[in-house]
């Protein structure tokens, strides 16, 4: 048991900054690019992605063991549908504001490509606790990235972060950051960013 | 002034012109090189700077009808380009070519195109978009796809909606107060359903972006580029040509619903488009097909968007659009070589 838990918070930790799922693996980039409109809006979807994405990683490794491999993919989609069926349903009852903002992004939660691919590359190979954790940190990594594109397009967009004015009247929002194309234009950049910084690390490790 | 920075390019450019030839041969003896035999003492800092010269007219227009407000803003859209382009060239660890004059133009070109109550916070962000976005991260001069001024002027359109489209009268028009919102020719043409006369639009004497209302002045910088042999008459003929003929097209049909060629030409960006941003040496097709192709794609967007689109001018958007289509063309239209067989022909 003890030597397990470093190979679990490796897991844990690849998913916040390594594997970091939009800027790193490039994945879920839809969510990111429609929601993040708002701190708010990115740290739901953020969050909803989270609960689906433990709740079907769990689930995958439990059944491992038990499911043909020409059905797999079938019963990962029934699996997360559940799970998103849920979170929509607790959104639209207990936050319909929240619901009603991030409009279809909730139920296409189906379709996200994170959640498919850690079933598919790791959940289906590892047990249980590994992917409990993989999952963890993929989806904090996910809400993290979220909550700084909204961040972002709002202190810009609005001038405000989490609805609380920031900037004062002499800030001109910039109208471009609320609308898609400002989205392209953050998220580029952020990648370029976290790639910049990562280039660094890695030189810096192999010629100190 | 501009002699002196030219002789001194020249001799700069000099030892790259002829080609590599070892130092010992003397002149009597045959020397055998490549083509081409003939080169061009143009660098790119001597054409820069012409074009910069070319400006000037429209810059004294936009400063004589708009007050000091419009040098204010050329001088911050300049200034800002250049120290973002060393900025930038700083950062990539690249030679600092500021001084080549390029970014000089993208930011006249940019301030041109702005209304002159343009907030300075909003010229900065627009020059620094333009020269950091629209050139540096596609590789700098000669690498960038779309024109920077357009590029910059696009992001303040989407950045800063309202501030883009709120106009003032020109000081010359007699009625007029500091700082009195007017529509532009176009504006008034599109939502209103009122012409403006050419007389206004060809002296410059109209609401509009700074550079753009005196076309007299920006006729006068496009003859002198066209004189100095640096614009491809090609692209400002098609492009203006096919404004011409599609806006006269409409107006045949219903001239009291479109407004005449005439005005298409003088209104609005037309003809600062056509004779700078059209002409973009990196941002047009080097093949003559392909520059008609581009030129009067170009025009018949302009009008469709003008007419039939939501916006009263189209100019930007039209260029902007063909700038993409570049490679494209140059990939697809490159002339026959002398003595090749197509196999479809035969």
């Amino acid at each position: 048991m003890a030597d397990n838990t470093p190979t679990l918070w490796h897991e844990f930790q690849k998913g916040l900054w390594q594997d970091i799922p939009p800027f790193r693996l490039v994945l879920g980039t839809c969510p990111t690019l429609a929601v993040t409109n708002s701190v708010i809006n990115g740290v739901a979807m953020g969050l909803a992605t989270l609960f689906v994405l433990l709740c079907s990683n769990l689930i995958v490794s439990a059944l491992r063991k038990y499911v043909a491999p020409q059905v797999r993919i079938a019963l990962y989609v029934v699996i997360i549908a559940l799970f998103v069926t849920l979170a929509d349903m607790f959104l639209a009852a207990m936050f319909p504001p929240i619901s009603k903002a991030l409009g279809p992004y909730v139920p296409l939660i189906v379709v996200n490509c994170i959640i498919l691919g850690r079933a598919e590359g790791f959940a289906q190979k590892n047990p249980v606790a590994p992917s409990f954790m993989d999952a963890l940190g993929i989806g904090i990594g996910f809400t993290l990235s979220l909550a700084v594109m909204g961040a972002i397009r709002e202190i810009l967009g609005f001038g405000s972060i989490v609805n609380i004015k920031l900037l004062g009247d002499w800030f001109e929002p910039w109208i471009v950051m609320i609308l898609p194309a400002g989205a392209f234009l953050v998220f580029g950049g952020l990648v370029a960013l976290v790639n910049y910084i990562s280039h660094r690390k890695t030189a810096a490790g192999t010629n100190p | 002034m501009t002699d002196k920075t030219a002789d001194q390019t020249e001799t700069k450019a000099a030892p790259l012109a002829p080609p590599a030839q070892p130092a010992g041969p003397s002149p009597d003896k045959l020397i055998v090189s490549s083509s081409p035999h003939f080169l061009n003492t143009e660098s790119v800092p001597k054409i820069m700077h012409t074009v910069v010269m070319a400006l000037f007219p429209a810059v004294a227009a936009s400063v004589y009808f708009f007050g000091f407000r419009a040098l204010l803003l050329v001088l911050v859209c300049v200034g800002s380009c250049m120290l973002s382009e060393y900025w930038m060239q700083k950062i990539r660890k690249k030679p600092v070519t500021v001084h080549d004059g390029s970014a000089i133009i993208t930011g006249m070109l940019l301030a041109l195109t702005l209304p002159p109550s343009f907030p300075i916070f909003g010229a900065f962000l627009g020059s620094f978009f333009a020269i950091v976005v629209g050139k540096q991260l596609f590789g700098g001069l000669g690498f960038n796809i779309f024109n920077p001024a357009l590029l910059g002027r696009a992001f303040m359109q989407a950045t800063y909606p309202v501030l883009i489209t709120t106009w003032t009268t020109p000081r010359t028009i007699a009625e007029a107060v500091d700082a009195v919102s007017a529509a532009t020719p176009l504006a008034l043409m599109k939502f209103e359903g009122k012409t403006t006369p050419i007389m206004d639009l060809f002296v410059g004497n109209v609401a509009g972006s700074m550079g753009e209302t005196s076309v007299i002045a920006i006729l006068i910088g496009g003859l002198y580029l066209r004189y100095k042999g640096y614009i491809n008459w090609k692209l400002p003929l098609g492009y203006l040509g096919a404004i011409a003929v599609v806006g006269g097209v409409f107006w045949l049909v219903n001239p009291a619903k479109y407004p005449s060629p005439l005005f298409h030409l003088f209104a609005g960006g037309a003809m600062l488009g056509a004779w700078f941003m059209v002409t973009d040496m990196v941002t047009s097709p080097v093949t003559p097909l392909g520059q008609w192709i581009f030129a009067i794609c170009g025009g018949v967007m302009a009008v469709v968007i003008r007419l039939l689109g939501g916006l009263p001018e189209g100019v930007m958007y039209s260029i902007l659009f063909m700038n993409a289509f570049v490679p494209l063309l140059n990939k697809h239209t490159r002339p026959k070589v002398f003595g090749e067989i197509k196999a479809e022909q035969s």
